[in-house]
């Protein structure tokens, strides 16, 4: 069945901060240019979740007038804290002994949601088309093999993939250069990176899983401004993780946690150490008597430098986290996306006007401050593999005596799905029941969400074998996927004393960490109908 | 013929509403907002009927705040012909809804209006009826389908019997159940046209309409929490406790 046609010269699949970027700076250089932006969720920042504590360098030169323009990025950074925990006690470490990526009174606690809304209305003022709730599901190619276009999600499909009543077919939209901006491990992104073999010679790449909680909180407690860290309990020293609490406007606080993808330990539950680290006293102490209004999780990429894929094929280029440019010693991404945006856009610009090969996107990465932040920051993530207390040591003297220069550059071992060890090598992990009042269950969780996906339509966590979760991954590693996912999309149901892989696509949070962690990569993340995925509102 | 859909936009059906910290109202700041989904089938039956030739054009009414032409421009990209957005301020009573409406009919004089049985946000599920009313029309509460004959309408009510058929003659009032459609996708091509349609807006001082309120809002609280509930080891605990405790037997 043909699909309708539609011509662009630069279509952006993803309606991110890097995404969001390209398009406003794509339009600042040639006000003519027909730039068309596709974004999965039902709105623009839906499904943007982050930190976040934002340094305004990119935006400074992409929009210098933000604060005329009454952009949403009020709080500025008044205090630091970074602490150690033990399972009782915690050990403040003094600010100025951090390193300098670290140090953050020149930023501003933001939620990235409501910057991304206002990125949004700032490309539709300068003519950027803007399509929320259509999912790129498929990348075209033209008969020399370069990227095409895209073709958006057919709509109206049921179960078994029959046209129902509503049924609207998909479109094709082709560029002259197509930009990837999906954010960590896109699902087209991925595909690219396969088929152009972007990835050859590079580290694999690592992963975190990032949650995240907005709290209401008894103003007394409340500091507005105050940015907190913490490293230790509830991980051991050979986990890779650690928190933060950022204190938002109105008496807000933006509480989370980030644990590397790289754990080893099939009964480790990603969201039950978050709920447990909540229960330290140093924590609990600040959201005791608060309440909890929003949830959510999204995997976040690690690898940096050393990871980083080629970023230009033939018709396209990739920026911001559907590459890699997440700086992790910083614990910033925000930043670099729309940096990495901002040269994609310039790329783009001197390829169609001077017919210049997109590889220069490369040259310019390259020369740019984005390329000196990784480089600097290029050794933390690794050493972490050592443990805590020797990642702690080295990253001092990487960071604080050598800035990042050391002559050396440590590796990543290990692609996150290949680290865990069989489930009956590992110990098991008692974790406390929810309280209801500090700690919650995944099911109350997800409800704060506010995903959905329409029922009746197929199912877009595809397995590659579907006997291999019950057969292999129940048997060998306790099937993790029922842990790993932090809203509970997995269950291994008992039937008759048989047990059942159940997949409760609706309540997916659309965060890949199935798609990442799964050990032998059995469960592929494909876009559902447009609009489905969470509706977080300042995220 | 001439249909006139009057859509509302409201809190998007999968955000859990929170209550302001001062019960001064809920939450609606960067809150995803969609149109109210009886309002997508009232628009969904009235571009069908368009598409049936049985009606020429299909206009779309709106009441409220700037942002609330988005619902407009989406019922325009399903199907209707132009729109119309009434700019209001702040909360606007069904009453004075009713009212704006009756002048956009006096204007446009369709043939029928169709809008939500009622809207998600505030239940109140009187817009229809009052508007019945003050143009002194017949009105068919509750359709889950709806025939269009020569002169009058044959509609199917949703009632707690079960379905009632009704004739009303035309010209008529409709509000709409869920059950009455399945709203078809805007599609991408259809969005960018619907970007062209014309879309009149009027500001309602000009209406010369008394919009005040008639109700006075004390407070707005979060429902109780459920308690959880327990498991009965036999028939006479169950008893006991339903007659002692719950005090219902």
């Amino acid at each position: 069945m043909s699909r309708e046609v539609m011509e662009y010269d630069v279509v952006i699949v993803g309606g991110g901060p890097s995404g969001l970027s390209t398009a406003i700076k794509l339009k600042q250089l040639n006000p003519d240019i027909n730039v068309c932006l596709l974004e999965k969720a039902s709105e623009v920042g839906a499904h943007i979740l982050s930190g976040n504590v934002f340094e305004t360098k990119a935006l400074d030169e992409l929009i210098p007038n933000w604060k005329e323009l009454n952009a949403p990025i009020k709080t500025k950074v008044t205090k630091e804290k970074f602490l150690f925990l033990g399972k009782t006690k915690s050990l403040s470490w003094p600010t100025w002994l951090l390193p300098k990526v670290q140090q953050n009174h020149k930023n501003y606690i933001i939620s990235l949601a409501n910057l991304c809304r206002w990125l949004a209305e700032q490309a539709e003022a300068l003519g950027v088309e803007i399509f929320p709730g259509f999912p790129a599901s498929e990348i075209l190619y033209n008969e020399d093999g370069s990227v095409k276009g895209v073709a958006t999600q057919d709509m109206g499909l049921d179960k078994e993939g029959n046209k129902k009543d509503s049924f609207e077919p998909g479109m094709e939209l082709n560029a002259k250069v197509t930009v990837f901006a999906e954010g960590c491990r896109g699902h087209l992104g991925k595909q690219l990176i396969d088929k152009f073999e972007l990835n050859k010679g590079k580290d694999p790449q690592q992963y975190g899983i990032g949650f995240k909680e907005i709290w209401e909180i008894n103003e007394e407690k409340h500091e507005e401004g105050m940015v907190m860290h913490t490293a230790g309990w509830p991980l051991d020293n050979n986990t890779y993780g650690g928190s933060f609490v950022y204190h938002a406007e109105n008496k807000q606080i933006f509480l989370g946690y980030v644990i590397g993808l790289d754990y080893k330990n099939p009964h480790l539950s990603p969201f039950d150490e978050f709920q447990r680290f909540k229960t330290h006293p140093a924590i609990k102490k600040i959201i005791e008597g608060g309440k909890r209004i929003s949830y959510g999780a999204r995997a976040l990429i690690e690898g940096g430098l050393q990871s980083l894929p080629k970023m230009f094929m033939p018709g396209a280029l990739l920026v911001g986290c559907d590459a890699g440019t997440l700086n992790m010693p910083k614990i910033k991404g925000s930043h670099t996306a729309m940096k990495s945006g901002m040269i994609a856009a310039e790329t783009i610009i001197e390829h169609l006007n001077e017919k210049k090969s997109l590889s220069i996107y490369e040259e310019k990465f390259k020369k740019s401050w984005v390329y000196k932040e990784l480089y600097a920051a290029r050794n933390v993530k690794p050493s972490f593999s050592w443990g805590l207390i020797l990642a702690i040591i080295f990253t001092g003297i990487d960071q604080i005596l050598f800035r990042g220069k050391l002559p050396f550059t440590l590796k990543h071992k290990h692609a996150d799905h290949d680290t865990l060890k069989p489930a009956k090598e590992m110990k098991k992990i008692d974790y406390p029941k929810p309280d209801n009042v500090i700690t919650f269950d995944k099911t109350s969780s997800v409800y704060l969400t506010g995903t959905n996906h329409v029922d009746n339509q197929p199912v877009h966590l595809k397995l590659k074998n579907p006997d291999l979760p019950i057969n292999y991954t129940l048997e060998k590693y306790d099937e993790p996927a029922q842990r790993y996912c932090p809203v509970g999309v997995y269950e291994v149901q008992k039937d008759n004393n048989t047990n059942k892989f159940v997949i409760n696509s609706q309540n997916c949070i659309h965060c890949k960490t199935c798609d990442i962690k799964e050990p032998s990569q059995n469960i592929t993340w494909v876009t559902p109908e447009g609009g489905g995925g969470p509706k977080y509102g300042n995220m | 013929m001439k249909i006139l859909v009057a859509v509302k936009r409201v809190i998007d059906y999968n955000v859990q509403v929170r209550v302001k910290d001062d019960g001064t109202g809920v939450v609606t700041e960067n809150v995803k907002m969609s149109t109210n989904p009886p309002d997508d089938n009232a628009i969904e039956e009235a571009v069908k009927i368009k598409e049936s030739g049985k009606v020429k054009e299909v206009v779309a009414v709106t009441v409220g705040e700037d942002k609330a032409q988005e619902t407009v421009r989406k019922a325009l990209a399903v199907g209707a012909d132009r729109g119309i957005h009434v700019k209001v301020d702040g909360i606007i009573e069904p009453l004075a809804v009713s009212k704006i409406l009756q002048k956009i009919v006096d204007k446009e004089k369709p043939d029928l209006i169709f809008m939500g049985k009622q809207a998600i946000d505030d239940d109140c599920n009187q817009t229809g009826q009052m508007l019945a009313a003050l143009l002194n029309y017949p009105q068919a509460t509750f359709a889950s389908k709806i025939e269009v004959k020569e002169k009058s309408l044959e509609v199917t009510r949703e009632v707690d019997e079960g379905l009632e058929t009704i004739e009303v003659n035309i010209p008529a009032i409709v509000t709409c159940d869920l059950r009455l459609n399945e709203p078809r996708y805007a599609s991408l091509p259809n969005i960018m046209k619907a970007k062209k349609k014309p879309l009149e807006q009027i500001n309602v001082a000009d209406l010369e309409v008394d919009t005040k309120p008639r109700i006075e809002q004390i407070k707005v609280e979060e429902p109780p929490k459920r308690k959880a509930g327990i498991k009965v080891g036999s028939v006479a605990e169950l008893v006991q406790k339903l007659k002692n405790e719950a005090k219902v037997i």
